[in-house]
C-alpha cells in the first residue's frame, strides 16, 4: 500500500501558476482590453518646467468632429498623492504646471488621429516662472516657491542623532569622509502605463482597469478625485508588465482616465507612449550623499555621520518616506552605536520621484559600504572581514532605531560569498584590470505601519471552498509578475496538504477579492503569505470538524493528510471529496478568511519624527560579491559573475527566490554602469529604451544565487523578503571591485567607460604632477 | 468622418490563416495584429524598435512588428506568439519560458519567444553565445537574463532529444 502523505508545495521549485497566460499570449495587460465603442483618450502636456497656467483653451478641439470629451484641470479640484500628509498634485494641473509633461488637458476621440488632432487644436497660455532642475539650484536663495505649502522648496528636512557620536568620532582612530552623486533611476518597466475606464451613466458607476500595484490606493484616489462614493467604483487590476516601484501610488493615467471617461459617458483607453511612461516617472530620485564613519584601527566602526539630498521632482510622492528611510534604514546591518544623520527632500520642476525598488536606502548604502570598502583597505584588513567585526550580535537584536530583528543570516550570506567566490585565494591575486569587490544590504519585509491607517488587518485572504472540491484563493495582493499568486496558493496548499492544483485565483479585482494594500516595500510574502496560512488553517480546522462528526472521533483525533483525514492509522478515513461534501451538508459552499497584523513591537521608534518609517516585522539579508574584468584601452568594464547569497529567512519558492535575486542584481547593474536619467532645461533626453540605457542580454552576467535560510519566527513558513534587497548590494560590490582592478575608486553613479577613464587618467596626470 | 488617407486590400497569412483586409497606409503591423486581427499576445513596449516586445516571424524572421507598415505585408506569412501552442498544448520553447521561470511579469515574454523561435528555426543548437546575440534586441526588466538562457537551452535539449526519438 502507497503511504499517504500530505502534498509539500513550500520549499519545492514551482512555475507561476499564471505562467501558461504569460507564454501562450492570453494574459491580458491594461491595453488588451479592445471593447468596441472605447474611445481612444490623449494627453496634453505641459511644454514649459515651470509656469502659472493663464488659460487652457479647448473650444477649436472640443469642435472637432469625432471628439466625444476634452478636459482640463477644472475638471476636479481635489488632489490626490499617496501619503495622506502630501497630497497636493491634481491630475490635471490647476493654476501652475511644475514640470514639462504634466498632464494638463486630455481629450477623448473616436480615434487615435483625432485625438492628436485635438491635442494640436488646444491652445495652453501660460507665464513662465524661474525653473529649478537641480536641488542646489531649488534651495538657492531667493528661489520662488514652486508649491506654496513648502517654503525654500524643501519637502521634508530629516534630523537625527542616536547614540552620541562625537564621542564616536573621538573614540575612532581613523575617520574618512567621501561625496557620493547617484543619478536618477527611472523603472523602466516594459509594460507602459495603460488604463481603461468604463463610465455606466444609467449607474452612474466607474469600472477601472489599470496597470497599478495598488489598486486599493487607486480605487481611494479614483473616488476622491471624482468625488463618488468609495461603492460606486470597481477597480481591477489585469496582469502587469512589471512595477519596480513606479506603479506603488496611484498614478495620473487612470485618474485621467476615468475624469474623460465620466465626461464623455463611455468608455476611454489611455495608454501613454513609453515618453510619456518616463515622464510619468515614480523613480529613484538623483541623490548626493555626504558620508564620514569613524573607526578603531581594528577596523570597528565607532561613529557615523551623513547627509543625504534627493532631489524629489515637481510632488511629493512618496518622497517623505524615501527621505526617512534614507535614515532609518542605515540601522539594522551592522552594530551602530552612533549615528547622526540630516536628510533633505527637495522639490524641483522635474517629474515625481516615487518609491522605487530599494526603496530609499539604496544609494545610502551605497555610499556606506564603498566608504567601509576604502577605510578598510586603507588600514589593510580584508573587505569581507571588517563587515564580519562589525556585524549585530545575532537575532533577538534591538538596533538604536529600535528595529525589531528576530533573524539574520548575514553571516552565513558572507560565508557563502567568500567560498563560492574562492575569496581566499583570488581576491587581490587577480591581476592587471581585473578585480574583486564585496558589500552587504538589508531591506524591510513591508511596513509594519501602513500608509493609510483604517484599523483593518495588514492583510486579508479568502478561500471559497465548494461542492466541487476545488479551493478558490481570493487575494487583493497584485500579482505583477513577482509570483505573489503563486506563493499565496502554495502557502494555503501547503497548509492543507492537498496539491495546488486543487486551488484556483482571483485576485485584485474590488468587486470580489478582499482588500489588499498592494505589491510594495516587499510586503506581500510576509503578509499576505501570513494571512493565506491563517486562511487555509481556517478551512482545515472547519474539515477537521467535519471529518470529525463523520468519523464519529474528537476532532483532535482527526489526521489530515491532505486528500485523506483519518481517525488512526487504522482507519481506512475519508477523501477530501468526501469531507467536503460532510462540511458542506446543512451549510452550504464555506468561505474562511484569514488575517495577518503587525506587532507594536515593530512598529518602529518614537525618538525622532517620522521614525515609525523603517520598521519591518522582518530584515532579508545580503552579501554579495562581484568580479569585473576592464579594458586598459577603452575602460569597457565587463561583470564577469556575480555571487549573490540572500537571507530569505525561507525560500518558499526555490525558483522564484532565485527569479527575484537575479533580476535584482541585474537591475543594480543598470543602475552603476549605465542607466540615468537627464534632463537639459527640465526637458527629459532619456526617455526612450534607447537613449535609456539598461543593460541587454549581452552585457549581463552569469549570476549565482545562494539562498540562505534563517527561519524567521514571524515569517510565513519563516520567509522574508526576496526582491530587493540584492539589488542594493550589487552598486557598492561592484564600485569595490573596480577600486580592487585599478586602486582608483569611483565614487558617483553610473560608472561609464568615459567616466572610469577620466578617473584614471586625472589620477595617473595628479601622479605625474606629485613626482 | 469620412477618411481620405489612402488605403490597400492586404492579403497575407496570419497564424496559417488566410486574410484579406482594408487597412490605412499608415497602419502598422502591430496595431494591425491586435486591434484588427485581435492578437493582442504582441505587446508594444516603445515608441518605435527599441524594445522588441512586438517580434513577430515575418516569412519566418524575427522581426519588429511595430517598425513594419501592415501595407508593406503583401503576401507575407506571420506568425504571432498566438501560432506556437498547438491547440493548448504548449510548444516546447514555451514551456521553458514557463517551466524555467523565463517569465515573470510577461511582458517581453511573447516577443522574446518569438525571437527565440526564429533563433531556433535558424539554428537549432545555438551555444550560450548565440542566444545571447539572437535576443540582443529583446529587454526583459524582470529576469536579468539569466532563467531567459536557461527557458531558451530547455527547448533546445527537448527538440533535440524528440528529434532523436524520432
Amino acid at each position: 500500500m502507497n503511504e499517504i502523505k500530505p502534498t509539500q508545495s513550500i520549499g519545492v521549485p514551482k512555475p507561476l501558476v499564471d505562467g501558461p497566460e504569460k507564454v501562450s499570449g492570453k494574459a491580458q495587460y491594461s491595453a488588451d482590453f479592445l471593447p468596441n465603442d472605447c474611445l481612444v483618450g490623449r494627453i496634453f502636456r505641459s511644454p514649459v518646467s515651470h509656469a502659472e497656467i493663464i488659460e487652457v483653451d479647448i473650444s477649436a478641439a472640443q469642435a472637432l468632429p469625432g471628439v466625444e470629451a476634452v478636459i482640463t484641470g477644472d475638471v476636479t479640484d481635489e488632489p490626490f498623492g499617496i501619503l495622506p500628509i502630501a497630497r497636493f498634485e491634481y491630475p490635471l494641473a490647476r493654476e501652475k504646471v511644475r514640470y514639462k509633461g504634466e498632464p494638463v488637458a486630455c481629450v477623448a476621440a473616436v480615434d487615435v488621429e483625432t485625438a492628436q488632432k485635438a491635442i494640436d487644436l488646444i491652445k495652453f497660455k501660460y507665464k513662465e516662472l524661474p525653473a529649478y532642475i537641480t536641488s542646489q539650484e531649488a534651495m538657492a536663495e531667493g528661489t520662488v516657491d514652486i508649491h506654496d505649502h513648502r517654503e525654500g522648496n524643501i519637502e521634508r528636512e530629516v534630523d537625527f542623532e542616536l547614540g552620541e557620536v562625537d564621542e564616536g568620532f573621538e573614540a575612532a582612530d581613523f575617520i574618512m569622509e567621501e561625496t557620493f552623486n547617484c543619478t536618477e533611476i527611472a523603472q523602466a518597466q516594459m509594460e507602459p502605463h495603460a488604463a481603461i475606464a468604463e463610465y455606466d451613466p444609467e449607474r452612474d458607476f466607474m469600472t477601472v482597469r489599470a496597470s497599478t500595484q495598488v489598486p486599493y490606493y487607486g480605487h481611494l484616489m479614483l473616488a476622491k478625485t471624482l468625488k463618488m462614493e468609495e461603492s460606486q467604483i470597481r477597480m481591477i487590476k489585469p496582469f502587469v508588465g512589471g512595477g519596480f516601484g513606479c506603479r506603488t501610488e496611484c498614478l495620473n493615467v487612470e485618474l485621467i482616465c476615468a475624469l474623460v471617461a465620466r465626461e464623455a459617458g463611455g468608455t476611454v483607453r489611455i495608454q501613454v507612449s513609453r515618453e510619456e511612461t518616463f515622464i510619468t516617472h515614480r523613480g529613484r530620485p538623483e541623490t548626493d550623499v555626504e558620508m564620514k564613519i569613524g573607526m578603531t584601527k581594528d577596523g570597528m566602526i565607532t561613529a557615523v555621520d551623513y547627509t543625504a539630498i534627493q532631489r524629489g521632482g515637481a510632488y511629493s510622492g512618496y518622497g517623505v518616506v524615501t527621505i526617512l528611510y534614507s535614515g532609518g534604514l542605515m540601522f539594522g546591518v551592522y552594530d551602530l552605536q552612533a549615528v547622526r544623520y540630516k536628510g533633505l527632500r527637495v522639490l524641483t520642476n522635474t517629474p515625481p520621484c516615487g518609491a522605487m525598488r530599494g526603496h530609499g536606502i539604496t544609494d545610502v548604502r551605497y555610499a556606506f559600504e564603498a566608504l567601509l570598502d576604502k577605510m578598510a583597505m586603507e588600514l589593510g584588513i580584508d573587505t569581507i572581514e571588517i563587515r564580519r567585526k562589525n556585524l549585530l550580535q545575532g537575532p533577538k537584536y534591538e538596533t538604536l532605531n529600535e528595529m525589531f530583528i528576530n533573524s539574520y543570516g548575514l553571516p552565513e550570506c558572507l560565508d557563502w560569498v567568500e567560498k563560492a567566490s574562492d575569496w581566499k585565494k583570488r581576491k587581490g591575486k587577480m591581476g592587471p584590470y581585473k578585480g574583486l569587490g564585496v558589500a552587504c544590504a538589508h531591506y524591510p519585509s513591508g511596513a509594519s505601519k501602513p500608509v493609510n491607517w483604517s484599523g483593518e488587518p495588514h492583510a486579508t485572504v479568502h478561500l471559497k471552498l465548494d461542492w466541487d472540491g476545488s479551493i478558490t484563493l481570493l487575494t487583493g495582493a497584485p500579482e505583477i509578475g513577482q509570483g505573489s499568486t503563486t506563493m499565496a496558493t502554495q502557502c494555503a496548499a501547503e497548509v492543507l496538504g492537498v496539491d495546488m492544483s486543487r486551488f484556483q485565483s482571483l485576485t485584485s479585482d474590488s468587486k470580489f477579492t478582499p482588500k489588499d494594500n498592494g505589491s510594495y516595500s516587499s510586503r506581500v510574502t510576509y503578509m499576505v503569505g501570513n494571512a493565506s496560512i491563517d486562511a487555509a488553517t481556517n478551512l482545515k480546522n472547519i474539515l477537521i470538524e467535519a471529518a470529525a462528526k463523520k468519523l464519529e472521533v474528537k476532532p483532535e483525533d482527526v489526521e489530515c493528510l491532505g486528500e485523506v483525514y483519518r481517525a488512526g492509522t487504522q482507519d481506512e478515513g475519508l477523501t477530501f471529496n468526501e469531507v467536503v461534501k460532510e462540511a458542506l451538508a446543512g451549510t452550504g459552499t464555506i468561505a474562511a478568511k484569514g488575517n495577518f497584523d503587525t506587532l507594536p513591537e515593530s512598529w518602529g521608534t518614537k525618538k525622532y519624527r517620522g521614525g515609525a518609517i523603517s520598521g519591518s516585522m522582518a530584515y532579508a539579508y545580503a552579501a554579495q560579491v562581484v568580479e569585473v574584468s576592464i579594458d586598459p584601452e577603452t575602460f569597457e568594464i565587463t561583470v564577469e559573475k556575480v555571487w549573490a547569497a540572500q537571507d530569505v529567512g525561507k525560500a518558499l519558492n526555490p525558483l522564484a527566490v532565485e527569479g527575484q535575486i537575479e533580476g535584482s542584481v541585474w537591475m543594480g547593474m543598470g543602475q552603476a554602469i549605465s542607466e540615468g536619467t537627464q534632463y537639459v532645461n527640465g526637458l527629459g533626453v532619456t526617455n526612450s529604451m534607447l537613449d535609456y540605457k539598461v543593460p541587454t542580454i549581452i552585457e549581463s552576467p552569469p549570476i549565482e544565487v545562494g539562498i540562505i535560510e534563517s527561519i524567521d519566527p514571524h515569517g510565513p513558513f519563516g520567509a522574508k523578503e526576496a526582491g530587493e534587497t540584492s539589488l542594493i548590494s550589487f552598486i557598492p560590490a561592484f564600485t569595490n571591485a573596480i577600486a580592487d582592478a585599478l586602486g582608483i575608486r569611483p565614487l558617483d553613479l553610473p560608472v561609464t567607460p568615459d567616466v572610469l577613464m577620466e578617473l584614471v587618467e586625472n589620477s595617473t596626470a595628479n601622479k605625474e604632477a606629485a613626482e | 468622418m469620412s477618411d481620405k488617407r489612402n488605403k490597400s486590400l492586404l492579403h497575407c497569412t496570419v497564424n496559417g490563416k488566410e486574410r484579406d483586409d482594408v487597412v490605412k497606409d499608415n497602419v502598422l503591423l502591430a496595431d494591425y495584429l491586435r486591434e484588427t486581427v485581435g492578437l493582442t499576445g504582441t505587446k508594444i513596449g516603445c515608441d518605435g524598435g527599441e524594445c522588441g516586445c512586438c517580434t513577430v516571424l515575418i516569412d519566418g524572421v524575427p522581426q519588429h512588428a511595430c517598425l513594419r507598415l501592415a501595407a508593406t505585408c503583401q503576401d507575407a506569412e506571420i506568425e504571432t506568439i498566438e501560432a506556437l501552442a498547438e491547440q493548448n498544448r504548449l510548444s516546447a520553447l514555451q514551456r521553458g519560458f514557463h517551466e524555467k521561470l523565463g517569465t515573470q511579469c510577461g511582458f517581453c515574454t511573447p516577443g522574446m519567444i518569438m525571437a527565440a523561435e526564429g533563433l531556433l528555426r535558424e539554428n537549432p543548437n545555438p551555444n550560450e553565445d548565440e542566444i545571447r546575440q539572437g535576443l540582443a534586441a529583446n529587454i526583459c526588466r524582470c529576469t536579468g537574463y539569466v532563467k531567459i538562457i536557461d527557458a531558451v537551452q530547455f527547448a533546445i535539449d527537448e527538440l533535440s532529444s524528440k528529434g532523436k526519438a524520432a
